[in-house]
This record gives C-alpha cells, structure tokens and sequence, in this order.
C-alpha cells in the first residue's frame, strides 16, 4: 500500500522487517482491544441479525413484486445481500468510531505525534486488527443464521471468492479513510455531530445498505459508484460476492474500490499534515 | 394535580432552554433528523421502482403504513428516544444523581433527554402521512378520520413503551450496546411493512407477540378498507389502537423491576 | 440533641462473577458493608474515610436511598431512605465530587432557578440561602457562565450551591474536594466549616484527603472491608494508633538529671545531649515544658503535630 511507503522515513528504525512486525503488532493489537468487548459483540452481532431478518423479508417481497428478479438480483442474491451487508457493516464499521475526535478534544492527539510512526498508519493498522476481529465475530454470525433460514445465493465462479475478500479488504480501508476525515473536522470544528450524522446517513443511504443501488436509475448509480466512494463500502463487495454482473465489470468495480482507497488514504494524509501544522503552531 | 406537575414543567423549560442555548448546532439538528425520516420513505420509492407491489399493496397504500410507522416513532422517538442514554447513565452513575432529586426517575430522565431536534422529523412524518392517505384509495367516513389521527398517537404511546422497555436492560446488562435498537429502529421498519411480507415464525414473535402488527398494519388495513389477508376479521385494525394500553403497562412494570435490581445491585 | 442519621446492622452484599476456567463463572457474595452501626446527631460534621473500596460510597448510597441494604436499618431524619425517597430526597442534600447535578448547557443562575421549582422551595428562602452561598462562595462572577464552562473548582462551588439551596437537613458529600485546586480546595472547607459551626445543618463528608478531615471534623468515622474501624475524635484515633504529639526542645546544658513527667516518654536525646524529643500520651505540653524550664535554660521549642496520613495508612495496612 502507497500508505505505508510514505510514511516510512517517519520510521526511527530503517529494517523493513522491523516496520512489518511494528505495523504486525499494531494490527493484533486492534484485534485483541476489540475481543475484549466481549458482550458488546454479542449485543451487536443479534442486532445484525434481527435487522437481517426483517431486510431480508423486505427484498424478498420486492424480488417477488417484480416477478423473481429485481434490477438484475434474483431473490437468493438479494438474501446473500442483506445478510453479508448486516454482518459487513460491522466489518468496515459504518457507525460509531470517535476515537479520533474524542482525542482531539481532550487534546491527547498531540501524544500521537510522539511515536515513531505515521499517525494515519497508526489508525489504520488498528483499525485492521478491527475489522478481522469483526469478520469472525460479527459477520460470520449473522450469516450463518441466514444461511440456517434463507436460500442463499453462493458464489459460482472460483476467483469470486477470493475477490470479495480483497474488496471487503479495500472497503475496510476506504471506511477507516471516511471515518478519520470525518473525526478530524474537530481539529477545526467544535461541534461535529452535524458532519457525523451527515455521514451516518450518507454512508447508509448511498452505500447500498438501505436497498441495493441498482434499484436506481443507471445513470443515478453510475454517477454514486464513480463519484462518491459510499457505493464502495458496502454495495461493491457484495455486488462482487452476488455476482451480479459478468466477471470483467466485478473486475473492474473492485478497480473502481482501489481508485477510492488510493484517493481517500491521500485526503487523509493531507488532511493529517495540516493538523499537525496546526497543532504545533496553534498548540491545538 | 398540576402543582404535582410543576416542577416537571419546569425541567422541561429548562431542557428547552438548555437545547436552544447552541442556536447553530441546533439547527443542525434539527434539519438533519429531517433525512433519517427522508431516507425511510426515499427507500420505500424506491423499491417500489423496481416493483409496482409489495405483497399485493400499492405505492400509496404503502406509504400510509410508512406514514403510520413514521410518525408514531417519531413522536416517541422526541419523548422518549433518548432514554437508551440510560445505559450511559447507569456506567457513569448519573442515575444515582437524578435520584436524589425529589422527583420519580423515569419522568425526569424523559424530560432531561427529550430530543426536541426531532421535533422536524415529526413534521415530514405527518407530511408524509397525509400525502399517502390523499393519494391511497380511502372513503372517508368520520370513523377513518378519528382512526387517522389516533392511530398514530397510540403508535407513539407504543413506540415510547419499547424505548423504554428497551432502555430498562441496561439495568441488567450494562454492555447492551445497540441491542435495544433491534426492537426500537428495527420496530419502526417491520411496522412500515405489511405484516404478510414476513415468514410465519417471525411474524408470530414480533407482529403479534410483540405488537408490531397493530401500529401500521391494521390501523392501515382499516383506513384502507382492505380485508386481511392473514384471516383476522375486520373489527381488529379498528381497535388497533389499545395495543398502546398493554405495552406501556409492560414497559412501567419492566421498569419497575429493573429500578428495583439497579436499587439492590447498584450496578 | 436529636439524632439525624441511624444505621443499625446495616449490610450490604454484592453478587460477584468470578471466572472459574475458560468459560464457566462462578458467582460469589461479597459484603461491601458488613454490619455498620452508627449514629449522628443533629448539626454534627462527620468525616467519614476509609480506603478505596471500603464501603464508603455504598453507605451514603443507603443513606440517600440509591441502594437498598441487604441487612438491616437506616433511617435518615426518621424517614426510609429507598421507600420514601422523595419525600427524603427535600430534606437532604447531596453533592457528588464526581458528577454534576447542575445542567451542563444552562448559566448556574437557571440551575438555581430550575432547582427551586424541582424542590418546590418558597423563593424568599430560596433567594435568602442563594445569597448566602454566593457570598461565601464567591459565585458572584460566575452565575452567567454556563456550568460546561466552569472550571472543576467553580463547578464544585457551585454543586455545593445546589445542594443547600432547599435549606436540607443533613448534606452528604461524597469527595468534595477530589480534583480541585488548593484555593478552591480552602474555599470549599472554609464554607464547610462555616456550615458546620453554624450547628443547623448536619453533614456527612467521604473523603481520600484527610486535610478535609483534620481541617473540619471533630467526629471521624473509619471503614475498612466494610467495618467500622474506628469512631470518634481525631486526638482518639491518634490515642489508639500509638501517633502522639511530641516536644522537641534545645537547652542549653544537657539536664544533670533525666526530665520525667507522667505522660510524656522521651523518644530520643541528640548526639550532645542537648536536644530531647518527648513524645506526649496523655500529658500536657506545658507540663512538660515547665519541668524542662525547670531543669535548664530553654534555647528552642517545637511542638509535631502526628500526620493523620501516618496513622491511616498504618490502621489499612494492618488489617
């Protein structure tokens, strides 16, 4: 990832094997700082699940409206949706990440500074751990109670697989990258609920966890999937795993998810440098 | 009675004033709440672009039980929402602090956390009920009308007992996290819905067993003039409305018992 | 005098989950008040310590009628604490170091305000405390500023506010001085112990630091695993715990003959023999003093108080 060679001459130690095993270390700890929310997982993983059931019930009606397919999803495909959208929707963590702004406000983001390692990196690395933490716990969950109620839809093709886990990999990304330019409008705003409901909304709405966005005209979800990255985090990696289209186009939608994660880690940086400016000037 | 009453007032002034005081942030606020209840009926538009029925119901017929469901959750989310901040309450020990006031708990916590910034969901809620009762095929009689106007005031009753019900888990499991959503968000989806969408089990549990069913769905059936298909006689989306009466008889005694365990357990 | 405060037997068990393996828990019943008895009389100011976990913040919890015991009686100004807790909840006052009463959004005037008709108070007595407080608390400058921009200090001056603005019966205050500034720290006591010699208002005070203590409480309780540990004055405790006074004093000439007064024992003398430290168990410094005058001529004299911290944290080490 550009990510990580960027922010190498941060590095104090110049081994590129030391850096893997640092970042290593940063991912388990993410991973491990999750698993002790032991409670909360399962508060959360029934929550997908309820949400799965009444979504799923929803779809299915509509796919059966329209006469068994619906904008290209059969009623199978539309079950795989709603359900891995309810378990991935922890996975990339849609909701409910202020651990950034929170350490803007109390000022204890001036601490990030002092370790050897880029602060975005940092989060991400982090946030990794997370989300393979969230994959075992909370996606596979909730699907497996769909799979025991609904007919799924499973992947035919054998790079389909293997495809969804890279896009899921590069929604994780692009959500974490959301996620941290939205927590860090508190380096310059005071009051950022208006910015995270904003988020919240959009972030659902437009990512396809509402309905799928193919429900839309063309052009309407042509214009979401290249010009914002919402379709990226949620709609991509299930369109891919439903096969909803022909392999070159599930291909290229994980091309589009690349773009977004290459221009949003860039925001990111971007973003991060003039905080630091600030912070050092203005002493936060 | 209304000197009982008095101090309860003036706490909720205080709230409002306490809300207004950060005039940008409210509006904030205040218009953004707008697009939570959008997004409900945008999603419903659209589905209904790639069908032209939803279990044999129309757009508009649709849109009444959305518009029912809205509005009632709407109501009960500005009385009541915030009370999932109970959980909150019960880590940082606020609670302990409200009860050494010389008020009940639960009428103060309603009060302290009312969300006025909701106040424009309610808005598009009744906007959206009326849009759908002027477009759906409806012959108004006197009756439909009353049942127009009560219906959703006893989806409010009924939706504040589930926030609250809700709520009261935390009295026992403090690391609830969103769990209580599933009945409360979740609620406000399934009753947007006709209940003959749902498989038979689900339906069971939380269409009747649970009471969902009579917030939209009969109340909708019986402004529509629609038999149900699911076999009920037609008397029930009529009286539809008491499903309030023994929700909130539910979600007091739950709160009682929980209040009594917080009390013993001092969690 | 009347008594305010009594608790007789008063218990209170917590259910515990241990982990017992990889999965399975086991539950355990742990007393966090073990069968206190105790009684306060009207206007007394009493320190109430003990360390972290002691089942200190428990008991005020039964007293305000948060918490119901599992064992035994309270009765707080006759009444029940948890069965008739409004009813209890006007008589008393109750500041949390920890956590605010006041709203967070709103000028400490409108909290003031708001409380008044919360507690239905008539607002000539309202307004008569109200004046009271912001004189000796010096909140004058402050009553315009929304609480969320107070400093702890100020915020704490103005909790206390609140809590006596109903004119209660007894105050309890749980770690009032926690987090806060020396100055702030001074105003807090010197108001309490104003409240205190007044006689009318009778409070209740938890706390880690024992200046609070020493500075206002004639009567200090100690709890310890849920016990009372110790129940009366300061100089009693000291008394018990082997922590005395001592005189330390300079003379010119090493005393011909060994200095003894009952009471006093002598701790040490220096290297030339002119500096003898006494230690005091029950006689009068001046005694002392007077003998030693006596035996020589006096250069220097120095009266040690015992630190109160000495002797607590030998009373929790020695469980």
């Amino acid at each position: 990832m550009g990510l990580v060679t960027a922010t190498a001459a941060r590095d104090t130690s110049s081994n590129p094997f030391a850096q893997i095993r640092g970042y290593g270390a940063l991912v388990r700890s993410g991973f491990r700082r999750y698993a002790t929310y032991r409670q909360a997982t399962v508060a959360g993983a029934a929550t997908n699940t309820v949400f799965g059931f009444l979504r799923c019930y929803v779809m299915l009606a509509v796919a059966a409206g329209a006469g068994g397919v619906a904008a290209g999803y059969r009623g199978d495909q539309l079950a795989t949706y709603v359900w891995f959208g309810q378990g991935l929707l922890a996975v990339v963590l849609l909701w409910g990440w202020s651990d950034l702004a929170d350490r803007i406000r109390t000022g204890e983001v001036a601490t990030d500074l002092l370790r050897p390692i880029h602060p975005v990196a940092l989060y991400l690395a982090t946030d990794l751990g997370r989300a393979g933490y969230a994959t075992l716990f909370r996606l596979l969950p909730p699907v497996l109670v769909g799979l025991l109620v609904f007919d799924f839809y499973l992947p035919g093709r054998p790079g389909t697989w293997p495809l969804f886990a890279l896009a899921t990999l590069l929604a994780v990304v692009i959500c974490f990258a959301c996620r941290f330019l939205v927590n860090a409008t508190a380096y310059w705003l005071l009051d950022i609920r208006g910015v995270t409901v904003a988020w919240a909304l959009g972030s659902s709405v437009l990512g396809g966890l509402y309905f799928p966005l193919r429900f839309l005209p063309a052009p309407v979800a042509a214009a979401l999937y290249l010009g914002t990255p919402f379709p990226s985090i949620i709609q991509i990696p299930l369109d891919v795993l439903v096969e909803r289209d022909p392999a070159p186009v599930q291909v290229g939608l994980v091309g589009v998810q690349a773009v977004w994660a290459a221009v949003l880690l860039g925001a990111c940086q971007v973003v991060q440098r003039r905080a630091e400016r600030r912070l050092v000037i203005q002493g936060g | 009675m209304a000197s009982v009453l008095t101090p309860y007032r003036h706490l909720l002034r205080g709230q409002v004033r306490a809300q207004t005081a950060y005039r940008a942030s409210f509006v904030v606020n205040l218009v953004s709440n707008v697009w939570a209840t959008v997004a409900d009926v945008l999603t419903v538009l659209v589905l209904f672009r790639v069908t032209t029925s939803l279990a044999g119901f129309s757009l508009a017929e649709a849109l009444v039980m959305v518009g029912l469901s809205a509005c009632g959750f709407a109501l009960a989310d500005l009385a009541a929402g915030n009370i999932e901040r109970l959980r909150h309450y019960v880590r940082t020990g606020l609670l302990d602090a409200l009860l050494v006031r010389p008020l009940r708990a639960l009428p103060q916590l309603l009060l302290m956390d009312i969300g006025l910034q909701r106040l424009s969901r309610v808005g598009v809620g009744a906007a959206v009920l009326v849009a759908a009762l002027v477009a759906a095929p409806v012959e108004w009689t006197p009756a439909r009308l009353a049942l127009a106007v009560l219906a959703p005031l006893a989806g409010a009753l009924f939706f504040s007992a589930i926030f609250v019900a809700g709520a009261t888990v935390a009295f026992w499991w403090v690391e609830s996290g969103e769990l209580a959503n599933s009945l409360t968000y979740g609620g406000k989806d399934l009753t947007a819905y006709p209940m003959t969408i749902y498989g038979p089990a689900f339906r069971r549990v939380f269409g009747f067993g649970l009471g969902f069913a009579f917030v939209g769905y009969y109340p909708a059936l019986a402004l529509l003039g629609r038999p149900d298909p699911l076999g009920l006689p037609g008397w029930v989306g009529w009286v539809s409305p008491a499903v309030a009466a023994p929700a909130v008889g539910a979600a007091a005694l739950l709160w009682r018992v929980g209040i009594r365990h917080y009390r013993s357990t001092g969690s | 005098m009347s008594t305010v405060i009594e608790m007789q037997g008063l218990r209170k068990e917590f259910t515990v989950r241990v982990r017992a393996g990889r999965l399975r828990r086991a539950k355990r019943t742990v007393a966090a008040v073990d069968g206190v008895d105790l009684a306060v009389p009207r206007g007394e100011l009493l320190g109430y310590i003990g360390p972290n976990g002691a089942g200190k913040s428990t008991t005020l919890k039964m007293l305000t009628g948060i918490l119901t015991p599992t064992a035994g009686t309270v009765r707080v100004c006759g009444l029940v604490p948890v069965p008739q807790r409004t009813r209890l909840a006007r008589r008393i006052g109750v500041v949390f170091g920890q956590r605010s009463l006041l709203w967070w959004d709103l000028p400490l005037r409108d909290s003031f305000d708001l409380l008044r008709h919360i507690y239905r108070v008539p607002a000539a007595g309202h307004a008569a405390r109200l004046r009271r407080c912001r004189s000796l608390l010096e909140l004058d400058g402050l009553l315009d500023t929304p609480v969320r921009q107070l400093s702890l200090g100020q915020r704490m001056r103005g909790e206390i506010t609140a809590a006596l603005l109903h004119g209660p019966e007894v105050l309890f205050l749980d770690e009032p001085t926690i987090g806060l500034d020396v100055v702030s720290k001074q105003a807090v006591r010197g108001f309490l112990a104003e409240l205190g010699a007044a006689g009318e208002t009778t409070v209740v005070l938890t706390t880690h630091d024992l200046n609070d203590i020493e500075k206002l409480c004639r009567r200090l309780v100690v709890i310890d695993n849920g016990r009372v540990v110790h129940d009366g004055s300061l100089a009693q405790l000291h008394q018990r715990y082997g922590s005395t006074r001592q005189v330390v004093v300079d003379l010119d000439e090493p005393p011909a003959e060994p200095v003894t007064v009952p009471g006093a024992r002598l701790v040490s003398t220096g290297s030339d023999g002119r500096r003898l430290t006494y230690a005091l168990a029950g006689a009068e410094a001046g005694e002392l003093v007077a003998r030693l005058a006596g035996a020589g001529a006096l250069r220097d004299l120095t009266v040690l108080e015992p630190a109160i911290e000495d002797v607590v944290t030998r009373l929790y080490t020695d469980r």
